[in-house]
């Protein structure tokens, strides 16, 4: 699985990453989480705002943090 | 791309319709001079129609989402509403005293309708009006 975490590098990016890991912990799943901090690469999946979090292609939310638990059952659906 | 949250700056979201009638384009053109001034931010319609993720997301991430359509088919309306998005204010151009297939698009009426929409002076009895107006329409079969 692919978890991309897309911003600038602000405090609420950071966040967003740090419940990402954490989902990805607790379900213990392997999965790459990368950051994408590069405007134009952002730009590419139609986001107006971040920080915006992406799985597998999708992106799941834009603007808002979601939490680990969100996160998780986002995983679990991608995984069913 | 428009805004990073924490910015705690409103992020506002404009849809134009963007239709083939004179009116769509009006709607287009008046939510680009809209963007430019800083009103809000112009997004595309299609994208939230051809399902990509980013744009519906950014929708429902959105503080506030207008959207202005041209003629009371109210296509951007809908269109968030089909993603479970409420605009949080509709415009509808027929509404404001411009008749489709009848409305010349020129400078001085994408002004005065950007206006309108910036000075929130679209007011629901002059809505009301022209809705009230369009019921006593007579129907064209003719036999009622």
């Amino acid at each position: 699985m692919k978890i991309e975490i897309l911003g600038m590098g602000c405090p609420k990016c950071k966040k967003l990453t740090q419940n990402a890991q954490q989902a990805v912990a607790e379900l213990g799943i392997e999965a790459e989480i990368i950051k994408v901090e590069e405007l134009d690469k952002i730009t590419e999946y139609g986001v107006m705002m971040t920080p915006a979090l992406v799985i597998d292609g999708e992106v799941k939310v834009a603007g808002k943090i979601p939490s680990k638990q969100e996160i998780m059952t986002w995983i679990k659906e991608k995984n069913n | 791309m428009g805004e990073c949250c924490c910015n705690n700056t409103k992020i506002r979201l404009i849809y134009s319709c963007s239709g083939c009638a004179d009116v769509g384009e009006l709607a287009d053109q008046v939510a680009r001079k809209l963007t430019r001034e800083g009103y809000g931010k112009m997004t595309c319609l299609a994208s939230i129609s051809a399902g990509i993720s980013g744009t519906i997301a950014s929708a429902k991430g959105a503080d506030e989402n207008v959207a202005i359509d041209g003629c009371s088919v109210a296509c951007a309306r809908k269109t968030l509403e089909n993603i479970g998005v409420k605009p949080t204010e509709t415009y509808i151009l027929t509404d404001m005293y411009l008749e489709k297939g009848k409305t010349a698009i020129s400078e001085e009426i994408i002004a005065v309708v950007s206006e309108q929409i910036k000075q929130g002076t679209v007011s629901e009895a002059q809505s009301k009006e022209e809705q009230d107006k369009n019921k006593n329409t007579e129907c064209s079969c003719g036999s009622c």
